[in-house]
């Protein structure tokens, strides 16, 4: 793996670790690690930098709806111009075009049910090009980005072995 | 009432990490870098198939030697590991774990009286099951300036007109040494000249951070006087699965096989099953955790040298070995006072030989996390250490 692979590996789950550390775990240069770090992100490689938070642990109350949409694409443009009109909306917080029996998957992040209900009623499923919507809500996330949210494991380990 | 008990047994001293494990079991809140195994979970696919196998109700014996679909991949990736071919039908057995098939190598071998040379520091088994078999340990005690490498010249040294065996524990619990192909030619030539056998514990094969791991078995005509053993425990995270296998020659493999059937019958069904899926799609997961281990590896060397912690570049296994000949401790002394200052749990290397003297041995078979926090305790002992 060349040393853009390996940086990006590392970085994908723990994007919070320090170029020292990380130029060391992958017996680097600083100099370069940092360059590199630098040139990937001037180049849309990394798009930035986020914080997984387990919302539902907080007193903040957040829905999340995966909306399936079949859509009507435009000439000369295909499933693009729809597409934008449907991401601008900050309600939207993933937006795939996917193969399959339904065109589009629009994550929604809302306050309440109703709030994410009203955003399909009144913005979505009203644009022109939309031919059809179904709402799934998310009930319990047990895994997200590639962590399992329950709690964590302990070591079971026996503390010393040969 | 008469002794009930077998002077061999009784003569043998018991594991010198014994000892230490009863300390750390008596305290709370411990932080260990002593453990011996991954700290990976088994890969999932794999469980799934050990769970299917239970499933289908595949819950009998299988063959003395073990799954012929599991040989017959065994067999397969030692050919893509080492281009060397077995034939699974007679030169290939599956094992309760790595450790059994030393024991059963040594016990089809050794004639009463025959030497085996066993290189320290190494895992704990090698000189016990040598004694078991009523041979007699020979050590070479391997040496610091020489990465706790093996060479040809320690092997002539040993040799004597009654040496049947050579050990080789590469790479290596619990210096984390390994041997490259230019090591293995030079002790080869000795083997061959004296007319040893080898038994190559290669459990930590896939665990190698320079080049690809080098079996013996590649060495022209070693293949033919070698026992190969390896497992799936250091590889693919599945200590408690309790899986090896050994490879070597037919006549040598049957008598082993003969002692299995009478002792063990077989390894465990499901855990053969789980590894035959292990072999057939695992190499990613290897891929992944190596990579994993050395990230760590490179860490904690360069907390080493920041620390003033004088320790050779390993590069295998997962361990790391420094020296502590510095602080005027024994192994032991270190290691407890450490448990008792800091609550932090390493191996003294004594507990894998006497020349393990002036070492620790610390397993980096932990999460980042958990290194961090160690090395921060570790760091602290230091400093009371040094005036």
């Amino acid at each position: 793996m060349a040393l853009r692979e390996e940086i990006l590996t590392v970085i994908e789950k723990n994007s919070r670790i320090g170029i020292n550390e990380l130029a060391t775990v992958l017996g680097e240069d600083e100099i370069n690690v940092a360059n590199e770090l630098k040139a990937m992100e001037d180049e849309g490689i990394i798009s930035g930098y986020h914080t997984m938070i387990d919302w539902s642990k907080t007193s903040i109350d957040k829905v999340m709806a995966l909306i399936e949409v079949k859509v009507t694409p435009t000439r000369g443009m295909g499933f693009d111009s729809i597409s934008e009109r449907i991401y601008r909306f900050p309600q939207v917080s993933s937006l795939y075009l996917m193969s399959g029996s339904f065109d589009l998957m629009v994550i929604v992040e809302g306050r309440s049910l109703l709030e994410v209900a009203e955003f399909v009623n009144t913005k979505l499923a009203v644009l022109d090009t939309v031919q059809s919507t179904a709402t799934h809500f998310i009930l319990k996330k047990y895994k997200d980005h590639g962590t399992v949210l329950a709690k964590k494991q302990e070591d079971t380990r026996e503390k010393v072995s040969p | 009432m008469r002794n009930p008990l077998s002077n061999k047994i009784t003569e043998i001293k018991p594991s010198g990490i014994r000892k230490f494990f009863d300390i750390v079991q008596e305290m709370d809140d411990v932080i260990s870098l002593g453990v011996g195994e991954p700290d990976f979970d088994t890969p999932w696919h794999i469980c799934e198939e050990g769970i299917y196998s239970l499933e289908k109700g595949r819950t009998f014996y299988t063959s003395n030697s073990g799954l012929k679909d599991l040989r017959v991949e065994i067999s397969n990736y030692i050919g893509r590991t080492q281009n060397v071919f077995y034939d699974q039908a007679d030169e290939i057995f599956i094992t309760v774990g790595g450790s059994e098939a030393i024991d059963l190598a040594m016990r089809a071998m050794i004639n009463p009286g025959d030497e085996v040379l066993i290189p320290q520091p190494s895992y704990v088994s090698y000189e016990p099951c040598t004694i078991l078999a009523d041979g007699k340990p020979v050590i070479i005690e391997l040496k610091e300036e020489n990465d706790f490498r093996l060479t040809a010249q320690e092997v002539e040294d040993a040799v004597t007109d009654k040496t049947k065996i050579l050990v080789l524990p590469f790479p290596n619990n619990p210096t984390g040494a390994i041997l490259e192909q230019k090591d293995l030619e030079e002790i080869a030539e000795v083997v061959k000249k004296h007319d040893l056998y080898v038994i190559s514990d290669e459990i930590y094969s896939a665990l190698s951070y320079k080049e690809k791991h080098v079996s013996i078995v590649t060495i022209p005509g070693m293949k033919e006087r070698t026992i190969l053993i390896n497992g799936f425990s250091k590889a693919y995270a599945m200590t408690g699965w309790r899986l090896g296998y050994a490879c070597g020659p037919k006549e040598i493999i049957k008598q082993m096989v003969k002692i299995h059937q009478f002792c063990i019958m077989c390894a465990p069904t499901t855990s053969q099953y789980a590894a035959i899926e292990a072999l057939k799609n695992g190499d990613d997961d290897v891929e992944m955790m190596r990579k994993e281990y050395n990230r760590r590896r490179l860490f904690l060397l360069s907390e080493f040298k920041k620390m003033g912690l004088e320790c050779f570049e390993p590069f295998g296994a997962f361990y790391v070995f420094p020296s502590i000949k510095k602080y005027g401790l024994t192994s032991d002394e270190f290691a407890v006072k450490l448990l008792e200052q800091e609550k932090l749990a390493v191996v003294p290397g004594t507990a894998f030989g006497d020349c393990g003297e002036g070492f620790i041995r610390i397993s980096y078979a932990y999460s980042m996390d958990n290194l961090k926090v160690a090395l921060e305790r570790l760091k602290r002992f230091i400093s009371t250490l040094q005036k």
